[in-house]
C-alpha cells in the first residue's frame, strides 16, 4: 500500500521533470519570446494571477457547466434508448450520424442564434459532451449482463431495483471515462468559443494578450487553460477509479 | 435462520413457448405438462436447444407461456415471485455489489429494512461455507465460491422454490461433485421444491428424486423417471446409480429416435 503510493508520487515527480526539462530545452532552441522558459514562465503566471482568477473562474464555470449538461440529458436518454428496442432502431442510426459531425462548426449558428454571452459557449460544449457520453452509455448498457437483469428480475425486483442495483452501478463508469475523455475536447472548444466571440473566459485573455503581443500575459492564460484540464481530468478519473473499485 | 417456507408445488398445464422474433417463429417447447409437488427435486435434462432454459423461465415468472399455463401453488403466475430464486447459468452475481450485498440482494428488493436484511445474508454466507468473504468482490471468489454465494443468495431471501439452470456446468468435476453434495444437503435440510437444469446424466440421477426428460425442439416431456433412493447413502457409488444412469439415457436417445421418425428422417 505504502510502497505503491511511493511509486506513484515518484512517476509522478518524473513526469514532472521530464515534461519541465522537455519545455526548458524547446525553449531555449526556439529562443522565442511567445515560449518562455518554465522559470520565465512562472515569474508570469505570479504576476498575472490576480488578473486571471476571473476569466478562470469564467471558463471553469462555462465548462463543467457545460458538462453537466451534455451529461445529464444524454445518461437517461441512453439508457431508454437501450431499454426500448423502438427506440434504439428510431434513433440509433440518428446518433450515429450525427456523432461524427464536429459540433465546433456550428459556432458561428450558435453565435447569431444566443448573442456573444455564455449561452452559445455552453449549448456548444454541452452538445460535444452529449454525444460523447450519449454513445459511451449506450455501449456499456448494451454489455450490462442480461443474467445481472434476468437474476434481479427472478427475485421480484421491479423496473426501478433493475435501474438502481444494474443499470446505474453498469454503466456510471463508463460516464466518466468518457467525461476524463471529452475534457480535452471540451476545452478545446471552450477556448475556440471564447476566442471567437466575447470579452470574457481564458480563451479571450489569451487571444487578446496575443493581439497585444504581450506573450508573457498570453503564456500566463495558456498554462490557466492547461490547469484547468489537468484538474477536471484528474477529478473525473478519482470519480472513476472510486466507481470501478470492483474490477 | 428465519421461518422456513414449506416447498412450492409447481404445475405446467400445457404450456407451449414460442419465440418471435420478426417474421421468424422458434417453437422453443410444445405442450410441457408436469406437476411437481411441494419439497420435490426434479432435474430436468434433454438434448442442447430443446427448451429446457425456456421451461425454467416459466417458472420463474420471467416468461409468460405462449399456449397452456404454468401455477405456483394453484395461481397462474403473473410476474416473478420474491421467493422464487432463480440461478442463471452465468450465476447473475453483480460484480459491482460486495459478497454480502450480493447474498440479500433478493431482501433489498423485498423491502425488508437493511440491517435484518445483512443479518440474514450474514447466517445464509455462513451456511454455505463464505463466512470471512462478505466485503470480497464476486471477481476475487473460486468458480466454487462463487456459486455458493448464488446459492446463499436463494437462502438468505428464504427461497421454498430454486430454479437452477446447468448451475455447475463450469466447475471442474472434483468441486462439481463437493458442490452437488452442499445442493443436496440444504435440499435435505430445507426441504424447499427445487428444479434443476443439467446436461450431465450423473447429476441428474444424483440430485433428482424425479428425472424429467425433453425431447429435441420443440421440447416435450417423453420421460418422466422417479428417483426413489436419490439422496440415499453411498448413492453415487452403488449399482442402482449406473443402471439408474443408463435408464436415463435409453430415455434421452429414446426421445431423439421418437423425434426422429416423426420428422420421417
Ligand atoms: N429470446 C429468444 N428468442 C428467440 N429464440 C430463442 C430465444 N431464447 C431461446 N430461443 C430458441 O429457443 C430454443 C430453446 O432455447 P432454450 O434456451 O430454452 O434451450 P435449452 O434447452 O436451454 O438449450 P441449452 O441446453 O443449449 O441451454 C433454441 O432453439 C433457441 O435458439
Ligand atoms: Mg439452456
Amino acid at each position: 500500500m505504502k510502497s505503491s503510493l511511493l511509486r506513484k508520487i515518484a512517476g509522478y515527480a518524473f513526469a514532472i521533470v521530464f515534461i519541465v526539462a522537455g519545455w526548458w530545452i524547446t525553449a531555449l532552441a526556439v529562443d522565442s519570446p511567445a515560449l518562455p522558459t518554465p522559470i520565465a514562465a512562472v515569474e508570469v503566471l505570479t504576476a498575472n494571477v490576480d488578473a486571471l482568477v476571473p476569466y478562470f473562474l469564467t471558463s471553469a464555470w462555462r465548462v463543467v457547466v457545460s458538462l453537466l449538461i451534455g451529461t445529464l440529458l444524454a445518461v437517461p436518454l441512453a439508457q431508454a434508448f437501450t431499454r426500448s428496442p423502438v427506440l434504439d432502431t428510431l434513433f440509433a442510426p440518428v446518433v450515429y450520424l450525427l456523432y461524427p459531425i464536429p459540433k465546433v462548426v456550428l459556432l458561428p449558428v450558435l453565435l447569431a442564434l444566443f448573442g456573444l454571452a455564455d449561452a452559445p459557449k455552453i449549448v456548444l460544449i454541452s452538445l460535444t459532451v452529449f454525444f460523447q457520453v450519449l454513445v459511451a452509455v449506450r455501449d456499456a448498457v448494451r454489455s450490462v449482463p442480461q443474467s445481472a437483469l434476468l437474476a434481479i428480475r427472478s427475485l421480484g425486483g421491479s423496473p426501478w431495483d433493475e435501474y438502481k442495483h444494474v443499470i446505474v452501478p453498469a454503466t456510471l463508469p463508463a460516464v466518466f471515462t468518457s467525461l476524463r475523455i471529452g475534457v480535452g475536447t471540451a476545452i478545446a472548444v471552450l477556448f475556440i468559443a471564447e476566442a471567437m466571440a466575447g470579452s470574457t473566459g481564458l480563451g479571450y485573455y489569451i487571444m487578446q494578450s496575443w493581439s497585444m503581443v504581450n506573450f508573457p500575459r498570453m503564456f500566463a492564460g495558456i498554462i490557466a487553460m492547461a490547469l484547468l484540464g489537468i484538474v477536471l481530468y484528474a477529478i473525473f478519473d478519482i470519480i472513476e477509479r472510486s466507481l470501478t473499485s470492483w474490477r | 435462520m428465519s421461518t422456513q417456507n414449506p416447498g412450492a408445488c409447481v404445475e405446467f398445464a400445457h404450456a407451449s413457448v414460442t419465440y418471435t422474433s420478426g417474421s421468424e417463429h422458434v417453437s422453443a417447447c410444445h405442450d410441457v405438462s408436469l406437476s411437481i409437488g411441494a419439497g420435490e427435486s426434479v432435474a430436468l435434462i434433454g438434448p442442447s436447444g430443446c427448451g429446457k432454459s425456456t421451461t425454467l423461465h416459466m417458472a420463474a415468472g420471467l416468461l409468460a407461456p405462449t399456449e397452456g399455463n404454468v401455477l405456483i401453488n394453484g395461481s397462474a403466475i403473473e410476474k416473478p415471485r420474491q421467493t422464487t430464486a432463480f440461478i442463471p447459468q452465468d450465476l447473475g452475481l453483480l460484480p459491482w455489489k460486495t459478497v454480502l450485498q450480493n447474498a440479500s440482494l433478493g431482501l433489498i428488493v423485498q423491502k425488508i429494512p437493511k440491517h435484518e436484511a445483512t443479518e440474514r445474508a450474514r447466517a445464509a454466507l455462513a451456511q454455505v461455507d463464505l463466512a470471512g468473504f462478505e466485503h470480497a468482490y464476486p471477481k476475487e471468489l473460486s468458480g466454487g465460491m462463487r456459486q455458493r454465494l448464488a446459492l446463499a443468495r436463494a437462502l438468505a431471501a428464504d427461497a421454498d422454490l430454486l430454479l437452477m439452470d446447468e448451475p455447475l456446468s463450469a466447475i471442474d468435476s472434483l468441486l462439481r461433485e463437493s458442490l452437488q453434495d452442499t445442493l443436496l444437503e440444504l435440499w435435505q435440510q430445507r426441504k424447499h421444491t427445487q428444479m434443476l437444469v443439467t446436461h450431465s446424466i450423473e447429476e441428474a440421477v444424483y440430485l433428482g428424486e424425479r428425472i424429467v426428460v425433453f425431447s429435441p425442439r420443440p421440447g416435450t416431456v417423453v420421460a418422466d423417471i422417479q428417483n426413489p433412493l436419490m439422496g440415499t447413502e453411498t448413492w453415487r457409488d452403488s449399482p442402482q446409480f449406473a443402471q439408474k444412469c443408463l435408464e436415463v439415457r435409453y430415455a434421452l436417445t429414446a426421445g431423439a429416435c421418437d423425434t426422429l421418425r416423426k420428422e420421417g428422417k
